[in-house]
């Protein structure tokens, strides 16, 4: 692939000239536009009021009944925690979204997986796995949270998924569930906490803290396995058995008895 | 000049880079990438400005904002790139044109 990169490059590089569809006029116009924005902003930027400390004090006073001890999380899962929810449902948006635009992913692997892959792939998992714990835990108290944790673990998806090039079936039917269970648990929180506090997603403030914890592992799954899937590009579905048994694909228990 | 107002400076450049670009290419993934840069000027912006508040520490609430945006902006990445697939697909080609397909 990389030579046949090279090859195309100077190709491409004499293409550049002649990408923008645009006339030398618009060209032109595009600059000055861009540039004018580029003024007004750093203008703006220049003369803007000092700040007032209304949020920081707001967000400080409130950190007592918020459950958690760092700021951010306080934000992000109880003050402001509609926007989190919301943006959950975007990622379940944007993943079923995907699944239906591009019907075939290309998971299938063309040649077997280098053995040094694998041992990279047997090596890193449980310490992705370690480590995206770690974060969703320390999220309550230092920067972390179920964000970073699920980026953390679907890091560790994506190598998976590259490495052995096929999951395991019954991977496939838990996927569904897995994807969706960050936001069901998230609007079953908030409606119970309406029930007992009469508020959408206002938590007992003697049980905030278990709550948020619980949305944010629940949230950290779905986030792993959407991003992950957001990566493969497909629905993972579409690969049954049959057709992948003939090709070059991997599992851990021939390769451990291998050894 | 304070060092996050320099931060936010690069923000508004990384900002309007982005919209260059966005403008100029024909190339839908070059048009996404430049989404992206831009995308990341206004996180940079935000999170600049956030430190701009009196107090020791930082506005948390616009850090938050931008944690969300950055989870919004890869979902949004990754549907537009699966668009893009799509779209060569069926076109056989990324490159827009000015010709109106027949």
């Amino acid at each position: 692939m990389t030579t046949e990169f090279s090859k195309k490059l100077p190709e491409i590089m004499t293409r550049r000239s002649a990408e923008s569809l645009l006339s030398r006029s618009g060209q032109a116009m595009t600059i000055i536009g861009v540039s004018l924005l580029a003024l007004i902003l750093g203008y703006s930027l220049w003369t803007l009021p000092p700040f007032s400390d209304r949020m920081v004090t707001l967000v400080s006073d409130n950190m007592a009944i918020s459950g958690v001890e760092n700021p951010v999380t306080a934000v992000l899962l109880n003050f402001r925690g509609y926007d989190t929810l919301l943006e959950i449902g975007v990622l379940l948006l944007a993943v079923v979204a995907v699944f239906s635009i591009a019907p075939s992913p290309a998971l299938l692997a063309t040649s077997p997986p280098s053995p040094m892959a694998t041992l990279l792939l047997r090596l890193l998992l449980p310490f992705v796995v370690l480590v995206g714990g770690y974060i969703l835990w320390v999220g309550s108290y230092a920067p972390g949270g179920a964000f970073q944790a699920g980026a953390v673990l679907a890091a560790g998806g994506i190598l998976f998924t590259t490495v052995t090039a096929r999951w395991h079936p019954l991977a496939n039917k838990a996927i569904p569930f897995a994807m969706g269970a960050g936001l069901l648990i998230f609007v079953l929180v908030a409606l119970a906490t309406m029930m007992v506090t009469g508020n959408f997603l206002q938590y007992p403030e003697t049980r905030a803290g278990m709550l948020i914890l619980l949305i944010e592992a629940a949230a950290t799954m779905s986030i792993a396995v959407i991003l992950t899937l957001l990566f493969v590009g497909g629905e993972p579905g579409e690969i049954s058995p049959a057709q992948g048994e003939n090709k070059h694909t991997v599992s851990f228990n021939k390769e451990n008895r291998s050894e | 000049m304070t060092v996050p107002n320099m931060y936010a400076l690069v923000g508004v450049g990384l900002l309007c880079m982005g919209l260059y670009g966005l403008v100029m290419h024909s190339h839908l993934v070059r048009k996404i990438l430049a989404l992206n840069v831009s995308g990341s000027g206004v996180f940079l912006f935000l999170v600049a400005l956030a430190d701009q508040t009196p107090g020791p520490t930082p506005d948390p609430v616009p850090h938050a904002m931008v944690l969300t945006g950055i989870v919004v902006a890869v979902s949004a990445t990754a549907l537009a790139l699966a668009l893009a697939c799509r779209i060569q697909q069926v076109n056989g080609t990324l490159r827009l044109s000015d010709n109106e397909p027949e």
